[in-house]
């Protein structure tokens, strides 16, 4: 005997009657929609998304920069932000170290299944908050659904563009003998408070994370100071070291650096101490290094502690002949040692 | 961090530096065991500053360095075949075995996890009761208190998940080795402060007596480690030799005697395999009778075959202090960090390592 069985073509579940993501978020049907509309767009809304086009159309003026970064940290929340202002400011401060206003970021997830609603949704107001700061606006992304186990609840993709500073003169070319080397902040606070949050490591502390738009100080610097900025970077994962290291493999320069003047606070140097890495090499987000002609390093530094974000601007070394593509060091007690590229993952030590 | 600015305060280093040079008549060979010192003396760049009469040697106190391919063998081999939640300290990702390091072992599926502590692994063994856990207990007389402890822990829990692969070596023996080695060019040492905060002094002095060389127990800092190679070259300038402790500040005659117990009854000690040395007698830590339903060894099946470390590496003379690191063939050719033949290159601790990242890539200008 055939039974009869009613078909619903319309599930009348809103969206926010799910808890968790499902493969269906990620199929481009309707729960996609109820998805981007309930719980994206209407709290990213802008004039692009509203089009909900498939590419957004934009007017820039003179020369533009671009960047895209991809995002995977573990803790998706820590004491100081998420993985959502991380992947806005992470895109916002490689514009702003390259001499650019940011204006338009792109902003794509990739979702497992199973990854809770609310969390999703605290995720989605850190970026809200995030490009409110900035002054960016997202105009296009795309999500993705993945199967439960083939991510790790959420990985973000951000994409931006901005329009160059008519003032910036930056690249590596430009770096030369003398020339001093500024730090915005202290080194090693996200890393340290990402570490102290990880599974097996996890150890009291007051530590928030330094992620934060740079991109103010950075145009302020350009602005102010023109081609006599010679270069900016932003150390994240690597540290300042790897950035420097960077800087002088490509301009067969040496960079040498003062270890009394580094600027790490004493929370950090402590857990540093502990774990036995180096500060210099463990990542930074809301802070740059600053390449610039000595004669203005001081009005430099004067500048950058204007703002709240620079207070503790400082220069730690300068621009050498001597050990061409190498960064050394000057220890506190008068001794030097070479500052290497870090190999790989930092792996904190057995005693 | 202020308990630490007055052991890394540049005038006392400077007159520290000073009284060596007065001191020092002669050229003398001194042996830092412990590869916190070795990398102290890099870190601070306190080699380039000592006087050319003395040379300092890096010994094999780094546990990383010194533990067997074949345990690593083995540690990948339960990650991979036998689907255990195995749990490491951090340095011990990146340490070759025969065929893969635990870190690439772990990018082809196994599910290997970096502690901080073995009480963490218990942990983890009581929250998931269905599946194995291995410790990887790696370390010298410093950690293997808290990995008795977890034995203990497990024990009394009658958790029947929890296993140990020890790795545990003891400095002294070690020491001894390389003293007893016709070659050695060890004319003093200082001996490793950590691991006497836990063992105390006793174990030293026979060796002082037999032996006939400066020891003397010493701390991490520049101004530890300089006060420490002070104190070993006043002693060699006068033709003496005794047991010393310059690190007060943290290391009592007896140790932490409830640690040492501790140890002693979860632990017992039998001949160990060395990375790049060979065998050294009573030098290893196996678990004792009453627990050896907590040895992994036991649980899962025997090691491999000891595997042949045929890569022309020669980390066992730079462990004794046979040559320095930068002697070696390979160093900073065929082996870098990124792409290690043996492990001293591997660990921030092994010599070799300490030699690439700091020192040598001004020294080989």
């Amino acid at each position: 005997m055939n039974k009869s069985v009613k078909v619903e073509l319309n599930c009348p579940a809103p969206v926010n009657e799910f808890d968790s993501i499902t493969i269906g978020h990620g199929g481009g049907g309707k729960l996609t929609q109820n998805l981007l509309k309930s719980g994206v767009f209407s709290l990213l809304d802008n004039e692009w998304l509203r089009e909900q086009g498939d590419a957004a159309t934009i007017q820039l003026n003179g020369k533009t920069a671009f960047s895209t970064d991809t995002f995977v940290v573990s803790p998706l929340i820590f004491p100081g932000g998420t993985i959502g202002d991380l992947a806005v400011n992470g895109t916002v401060n490689d514009l702003a170290v390259s001499g650019a206003k940011p204006q338009y970021l792109s902003l794509s997830f990739i979702l497992e299944e199973g990854l809770e609603m609310k969390l999703f949704q605290q995720i989605l107001h850190s970026i809200r908050d995030a490009c409110e700061e900035a002054d960016v606006k997202i105009i296009t992304g795309d999500t993705k659904v993945v199967e439960k186990g083939k991510g790790d609840q959420i990985f973000i993709n951000t994409t931006g563009i901005g329009e160059m500073h008519s003032k910036s003169k930056m690249g590596m070319n430009r770096i030369k003998k003398g020339d001093a080397v500024l730090l915005s902040g202290s080194m090693a606070r996200h890393g340290i408070t990402i570490m102290s949050k990880r599974n097996g490591l996890e150890f009291e502390t007051k530590l928030n994370s330094d992620t934060r738009p740079l991109h103010r100080i950075c145009l302020e610097l350009i602005d102010t100071f023109g081609s006599q900025i010679h270069l900016m970077r932003d150390p994240t994962r690597g540290g300042v070291a790897n950035v420097l290291n960077e800087i002088a493999e490509q301009t067969g320069k040496g960079i040498q650096l003062n270890e009394k003047v580094l600027p790490v606070e004493d929370e950090v140097a402590g857990a540093c101490e502990m774990l036995g890495l180096d500060p210099l090499y463990v990542a930074n987000e809301g802070l740059f290094v600053a390449i610039v002609d000595a004669e203005i390093a001081e009005e430099c530094i004067e500048l950058i502690r204007k703002w709240e974000y620079g207070s503790s601007a400082v220069a730690i070394g300068k621009v050498t002949e001597d050990h061409p593509g190498k960064v050394v060091l000057h220890s506190a007690i008068g001794g030097r040692r070479v500052l290497a590229q870090a190999t790989g993952e930092l792996l904190p030590r057995i005693c | 961090m202020k308990y630490l600015s007055e052991f890394r305060d540049e005038e006392i280093v400077r007159t520290l530096l000073n009284k060596i040079r007065k001191c020092v008549t002669k050229p003398w060979n001194i042996m830092e065991v412990c590869g916190g010192q070795t990398h102290g003396l890099v870190r601070h760049g306190l080699l380039q500053m000592l006087p050319d009469q003395i040379r300092m040697i890096h010994g094999p106190g780094c546990p990383v360095c010194v533990t067997p391919v074949s345990l690593i063998d083995k540690a990948v081999e339960l990650a991979l075949e036998h689907d255990v939640i195995l749990c490491s300290y951090g340095d011990m990702l990146r340490v070759p075995g025969s065929t893969l390091s635990l870190q690439q072992a772990r990018a082809k599926g196994g599910d290997i996890r970096i502690l901080y502590s073995p009480l963490e692994a218990v942990s983890i063994a009581r929250q998931n009761p269905n599946r194995e856990v291995v410790f990887f207990a790696v370390g010298f007389e410093t950690t293997a208190p808290a990995n008795a402890l977890s034995v203990e822990q497990a024990y009394r829990q009658k958790l029947k998940n929890y296993t140990v692969l020890s790795a545990h070596v003891m400095v002294p023996p070690a020491m001894e080795a390389i003293m007893s080695d016709p070659d050695t060019k060890v004319d003093g040492f200082l001996a490793a402060g950590h691991v006497c905060t836990v063992m105390g002094l006793s174990e030293y002095v026979p060796l002082v007596e037999k032996w006939k060389m400066p020891i003397v127990v010493t701390g991490f800092e520049p101004v530890d480690l300089l006060e420490g190679i002070y104190m070993v070259v006043s002693q060699l300038e006068n033709g003496e030799y005794r047991l010393e402790n310059q690190y007060k500040r943290v290391v009592g005659k007896d140790g932490n005697r409830q640690a040492v117990d501790l140890v002693k009854s979860v632990f017992e000690y039998r001949d160990r395999e060395w990375r790049g040395i060979g065998e050294i007698p009573m030098s290893g830590l196996f678990l004792a009778q009453k627990y050896r339903d907590y040895d992994a060894t036991l649980k899962f099946g025997p090691l491999k075959e000891r595997i042949s470390e045929d890569s022309g590496c020669l980390s066992g003379d730079v462990m004794k202090g046979k040559i320095k690191p930068h002697e070696c063939p390979h160093f900073g050719k065929g082996c870098t960090p990124e792409k290690p033949l043996g492990a001293p290159m591997v660990s921030s601790e092994g010599a070799c390592a300490a030699y690439y990242n700091y020192a040598t890539q001004e020294s080989t200008e």
